[in-house]
């Protein structure tokens, strides 16, 4: 196959000859269809600017729909108008250059000056270029006699958006377009150069039209709606005014109306000219369809999110995609996506017949588009398109199946797809997976790779997509498929991990107490794909048992050495070292997990440094992927065997503990009615900087604040380490103890942009206080806890402070996306090169090695160079 | 641990790596070796040389890797989860520092004032140990105006005199005396007139050949607008404690103000202000506080992301010797690409200016050759070699 490339464009202005010679017509009519509705020639829908109709033929180029790309035909105007879209840049020339001779008001040395500066270094340097030309216009634009010709120049005023006057000694006069045309049109060749134009390809005389291009219909079609009738595109409503008012014009001066007639009519010409190429130009009325709608002409096609640039020339609609709603599925790999029959009936991949597959793709032509799997399309050698919907005997057709066709087949599994969800922020928002066509009807995914996605299964939908071309397929395969993308760049550790349920389990199977029966250990390694000798059990008698640590072992590489904390080692049940009761300093030598836990530290997603982020870097991604699949089943198999509720026990604290918190709380409000006293007296110390008011809510709010940190620490003393609840905080699983006391004891301060709550009535928050009332709880503090629920009051507080985080959310949302998006814009173009550097695509030098050691942060030891500590520890670690 | 045998023989090894390997990793290999708990053997000292090697070889950047897209991304999604709470106590608790995303925004606008400016000033060797020296040098710093100490003015008319009572407590706040006062406005040229202190906290300034109440009224705006001391744009400036020496935090920055001021070791002051940074200290000092800034706004925000994407993004702002911000009339407006602008904001002008000025497209960067249909030169994309298979 020959590829074409685009080099280049180049932007310039039509030149009136252009427009005619690249017209068929020129439009005069305004009236459009005749009596039995067919288009009239010479109108703006005459039928030489191409088809638009499924069948016609075009009169001028013989192609039908699709295949003509249209043809534009041509206004004349019989006044020029000007182009409202550079009416700034004439404003510049009129006033830069002589009414009378066209040049540069500036002297002739002085202009060959300039003009020999400016060809040395136009290409160059084109930035500073254009302050040559930007300093020529302001220096021309200030001399009032022209050194050339020696006219008196007179002051050009312009009054937007489009109407321009000359302030000459006998008054403002209007400069016409004519005017300004014939001006332009006196510019030299050398002059306009140094003026920053074009003066091939884009003459300032251009800038005034007297020739308007029509554009082809199919870029303007119209539309039928239900009732038959014919609904014209905005531009042609557009063009129709123009022609119409254009016509009307002609008349009138053939005719030898009124001075003042034409000149209305030439201004209203002047008007649907400018708002035919610009519907929004501030100080002229928007020109409105008949409804009122504003029409959209051919700015605002191009503006903006939706318009053609953003919407659809950056980012396209493409096919070979679905999207539904996600589910979860543990026991598909983490690198699988399950997708539901009917959708790989849709999908389909191309697969060309060769003489080893040809009996494969003969069976899946022989069921059809309607049996999976099947196939959707054959592509035979001649290039037809044959559709087997429409396929009579598929099975004869089979038979002529030959190498060289291509079988679009149906999605089966095995295939590669990229699995996507918005928003995509980062590049793992979208990774390949291989397809396993699975009944239902939602997406599955593993809930390992629930992070990089950011997804839950709460309704969230997701997009497939499915490659087509083998560099596709292949690049999917290789570079975005979820193994290679474990690891994230952004900080160089793995986003991919466990969590919830997948640290609980291996928590509890791991900790100290576990231990298993062979039966046990029999049930757990059911789900495992691992060849392995068992060992003897650490326990022989009264009776064999396993522990957690022997089967977790089993999965570690022979050759790891790790020491470290886990996540539990916190509070009074922190290890330092490996000599330590609470198990939480976690020792693996030589592949053996001789003590300590596992959890979020050790195997939790987005832990950088941990035991997980060695394993991918020493040991590979292969290898994790397997990790994940087996180890990290078995974990969850163990905690199904274990069982892990949480029960209303789990946070509820006897009533000596209630009594105690109740005691703190009397006291600190003691405390803050004693502050508010004191305030009230005016003896309160201000804190520097803040005035007493300030002072006094900052005192509240550390009181407060220590006494839920007092209840917290009452609570945490009564509750079971050993609960439910506390497991999952303690190991990183899921909530944090801050949540477990707020469910236990206390909530605390409720608060709203940072302060106490005070609004809502004047002077207090609710009406069941008392106005200036200023107590702990008249602004929002919630004595209760979750457990014995909330007073109606506390809850409303509660409520006003979560609504503020919905808020906060949706506003974060809208200008962080603006902050990315023109953060990828302007470093898009930049790439690292074989030397080591990054350059952009331009060829400027932005780093001459990149981050300074040449080391990508994916790969790296959460951003060191070279963890030298740990490369020590994996080769001396286990005698240590 | 090493023996002394073993030392020599990793010197030797390091030695050897001189060119394949960063100096700072070796330094750092040569420490760890030492500090190591146990004792290592030449086994396992060839080991670990060796793995540090292909450690490295292995870490290294490929070519073609989408670097700017990566650091863009990768400093942008976290944005998501940042706190849009603008104040946040930062050091001192009686200053309010602008952080979270709408910092983040301000340094990437490459804003002429940041919302909340501020410095950490260092005091030189004699200064920074004492409280009361440090302190005797913030109260120089802060702005003060007449009109900040005063508590009310009266007018008299008909003796053509300015009564000025100041405010007890805002002159202890400020140190500053009746005196300093009067001084300041002796400075001033604004007529023939005379001093009385009735009392304590009172100036009166009669005028002797003033003849228009205008005049007073301005003159009353004159002395009240008068600078006692201070550095222009130093609202405040507090002491703290940092490590084992005072410094000075003010509220409100100005780098240019403040050189020369005895005591003060203005090798070691930092601001936050990113234009006064580059017009005082130059591109390279603006770009190295682009990059401490937006690290520091990660960081509180608890968000990891590396460094080198950081730099990526202070790099690209600063390559052309000004800072240039991020977006539209900065490094985006700057892009040579017609199509490229184009796409990004104010589409209609790019085109109407390229078409005006003859501007060609060459299809160079990522945007427009998306807006085509071509492929990029990124990645994958950026191989040229064809392969032409010969069939046997």
């Amino acid at each position: 196959m020959s590829e074409k490339v685009i080099k280049g464009i180049k932007f310039g202005i039509l030149s009136p000859d252009e427009i005619r010679r690249m017209s068929v017509t020129a439009i005069i009519t305004p009236d459009v269809y005749d009596e039995d509705g067919t288009p009239i020639e010479g109108s703006v829908m005459d039928p030489r600017l191409g088809v638009i109709e499924p069948g016609q033929r075009c009169p001028t180029c013989g192609n039908v729909i699709g295949s003509c790309p249209g043809h534009f035909g041509h206004i004349e105007l019989v006044r020029p108008v000007l182009h409202v879209g550079y009416v700034k840049h004439v404003y510049d020339l009129l006033r830069a250059t002589c009414r009378r001779c066209g040049r540069i008001k500036l002297g002739e040395e002085e202009l060959e000056r300039y003009y020999k500066i400016y060809s040395a270094i136009k290409n160059r340097w084109p930035s500073a270029a254009k302050r040559v030309i930007e300093y020529v216009k302001r220096a021309s634009m200030k001399n009032a006699i022209c050194p050339h010709c020696g006219e008196k120049q007179f002051k050009i005023k312009l009054e937007k958006p489009y109407n321009f006057y000359e302030e000459r000694k006998e008054g403002v006069i209007r400069l016409t377009p004519s005017d300004i045309r014939d001006r332009l049109e006196k510019i030299p060749d050398q002059d306009i150069e140094l003026l920053g134009y074009d003066k091939e390809h884009s003459r300032p005389e251009w800038m005034v039209l007297t020739v308007l291009p029509v554009p082809p219909i199919t870029i303007r079609p119209s539309i039928m709606i239900e009732s038959g009738i014919r609904a014209e595109d905005d531009l042609t409503h557009k063009l129709v005014d123009i022609v119409r008012i254009n016509e009307r014009l002609r008349e009138s001066i053939d005719a030898g109306a009124p001075q003042l007639i034409v000149e209305d009519l030439w201004d209203l010409l002047q008007y649907h000219v400018a708002t035919y190429f610009d519907n929004e130009i501030p100080g002229l009325p928007t020109s409105k369809h008949r409804s009122g709608r504003p029409l959209r002409t051919l700015a605002q096609r191009l503006k903006g999110k939706e318009g053609r640039f953003r919407g659809n020339l950056s980012g396209k609609r493409v096919d070979f995609s679905s999207r539904t709603v996600i589910s979860p599925d543990p026991n598909i790999s983490i690198d699988e996506v399950g997708v539901p029959v009917d959708i790989a009936k849709i999908l389909t991949v191309p697969e060309k017949v060769t003489k080893w597959n040809i009996d494969k793709l003969r069976e899946l032509v022989i069921n059809g588009p309607e049996k999976w799997p099947g196939a959707n399309y054959v592509i035979r050698n001649d290039g037809r398109r044959i559709d087997l919907r429409y396929v009579k005997d598929r099975k004869e057709f089979a038979s002529t199946l030959a190498p060289g066709f291509i079988v679009e087949r149906h999605l089966m599994d095995g295939d590669i797809a990229i699995f996507n969800r918005q928003p995509s922020l980062h590049r793992i928002s979208m990774m390949g997976h291989k397809v396993r066509v699975l009944p239902g009807r939602t997406f599955r995914l593993n809930l390992l790779v629930c992070p990089p996605y950011n997804a839950d299964f709460d309704g969230d939908e997701m997009n497939l997509h499915v490659p087509q071309s083998e560099e596709a397929i292949s690049e999917a395969r290789e570079i975005m498929i979820v193994h290679r993308n474990i690891l994230t760049p952004r900080y160089g550790g793995p986003i991919i991990g466990s969590a919830q349920d997948y640290i609980s389990g291996a928590y509890l199977l791991t900790v100290k107490s576990t231990v298993l029966t062979e039966e046990e250990v029999q049930i757990i390694l059911g789900v495992v794909d691992l060849q392995k000798e068992l060992g003897e059990p650490a326990i022989l008698a009264p009776k064999r048992l396993y522990t957690g640590k022997q089967i977790v072992s089993l999965f570690i590489p022979e050759d790891f050495n790790f020491h470290g904390q886990a996540n539990i080692s916190s509070g009074v049940r922190v290890c330092k070292d490996e000599d330590c009761p609470h198990d939480s300093y976690i020792v693996i030598k030589k592949g053996k997990l001789l003590e300590g836990v596992f959890d979020k530290k050790a195997i939790g997603n987005q832990q950088p440094e941990s035991i997980l982020h060695w394993l991918v870097r020493e040991y590979g991604e292969d290898y994790v992927l397997w990790l994940m699949d087996n180890l990290f089943k078995a974990f969850i198999r163990y905690i199904e065997l274990h069982g892990l509720t949480m029960t209303l026990d789990d946070v509820t604290i006897p009533k000596e503990a209630i009594d105690k918190i109740a005691e703190k709380a009397k006291e600190a409000n003691k405390e803050v009615l004693e502050l508010i006293e004191k305030y009230n007296r005016r003896e309160l110390e201000p804190l520097p900087g803040r005035n007493l008011e300030e002072s006094l809510e900052n005192y509240i709010l550390d009181a407060l604040d220590k006494l839920r940190n007092a209840s917290g620490e009452i609570a945490t003393m009564y509750l079971d380490p050993f609960n439910n609840a506390y497991i999952m905080a303690r190991t990183g699983a899921r909530g944090s103890v801050l949540n477990i006391t707020q469910m236990a004891a206390m909530l605390g301060q409720q608060s709203v942009r940072g302060e106490r709550i005070y609004r809502g009535y004047s002077k207090r928050t609710l009406p069941h206080f008392k106005p200036g009332d200023i107590s702990p709880e008249a602004r929002g503090f919630v004595y209760s806890s979750f457990r014995r629920g909330l007073s109606p009051i506390e809850t409303f507080f509660h409520a006003a402070a979560g609504r503020e985080g919905l808020v906060d959310t949706a506003v974060r949302t809208s200008q962080s996306g603006y902050m990315q998006r023109r953060l990828i814009n302007a470093l898009a173009d930049l790439r690292a090169e074989y030397d080591g550097s990054v350059r952009t695509l331009y060829g400027e030098v932005i780093q001459t090695l990149y981050g300074g050691d040449g080391v990508h942060p994916m790969y790296s030891a959460h951003g060191k160079t070279v963890d030298v500590d740990r490369i020590i520890e994996r080769v001396a670690g286990w005698r240590r | 641990m090493l023996s002394e045998e073993m030392e020599k023989y990793l010197e030797e090894r390091i030695s050897q790596l001189r060119d394949q390997i960063p100096d700072t990793a070796l330094q750092k290999l040569k420490d760890s070796a030492k500090g190591y708990p146990v004792e290592l053997t030449k086994e396992e000292i060839d080991k670990i040389v060796e793995l540090v090697v292909e450690d490295y070889k292995n870490s290294l950047i490929n070519p073609g890797e989408a670097i700017g897209i990566v650091a863009a991304q990768s400093i942008g999604e976290p944005g998501t989860q940042m706190t849009l709470r603008t104040f946040h106590y930062a050091g001192v608790r009686e200053l309010n520092v602008t952080l979270g995303l709408p910092r983040l925004i301000e340094i990437v606008d490459a804003r002429k004032v940041p919302s909340t400016p501020m410095m950490t000033i260092y005091l030189e060797d004699e200064y920074k140990g004492s409280k009361e020296k440090a302190t005797e040098i913030a109260r120089k710093l802060e702005y003060t105006k007449v009109e900040n100490v005063v508590d009310y003015t009266n007018i008299d008319m008909a003796s053509m005199s300015i009564e000025i009572h100041f405010d007890g407590d805002m002159l202890r706040d400020k140190g500053v005396s009746i005196d300093d006062v009067e001084k300041a406005i002796k400075k001033l040229k604004i007529g023939e007139y005379t001093i009385d202190k009735p009392d304590e906290l009172t100036l009166v300034i009669t005028f002797s050949n003033l003849d228009n109440i205008t005049t007073l009224f301005k003159a009353r705006e004159r002395i009240l607008s008068t600078k006692i001391k201070g550095v222009k744009g130093i609202k405040r400036a507090i002491v703290k404690k940092s490590g084992d020496e005072y410094v000075i935090i003010t509220d409100g920055s100005n780098l240019e103000g403040i050189i020369g001021i005895k005591g003060i070791d203005f090798k070691r002051v930092e601001t936050n202000s990113l234009h006064e940074v580059e017009s005082v200290l130059g591109i390279e000092a603006a770009r190295e506080l682009i990059s401490r800034e937006i690290k520091k706004v990660l960081d509180d925000q608890g968000l990891d992301v590396d460094v080198r994407h950081i730099e990526l993004v202070s790099e690209i702002m600063t390559r052309t010797g000004e800072v240039r911000q991020i977006g539209r009339h900065g490094v985006t407006g700057e892009k040579t690409s017609v199509l490229a602008r184009a796409a990004f904001e104010v589409t209609v002008k790019h085109l109407l200016d390229a078409s005006a000025r003859g501007d060609v497209e060459e299809f160079k960067g990522v945007v427009e050759n998306i807006i085509i249909g071509q492929p990029i030169k990124l990645g994958t994309g950026m191989v040229e070699l064809l392969m032409t298979p010969t069939s046997r």
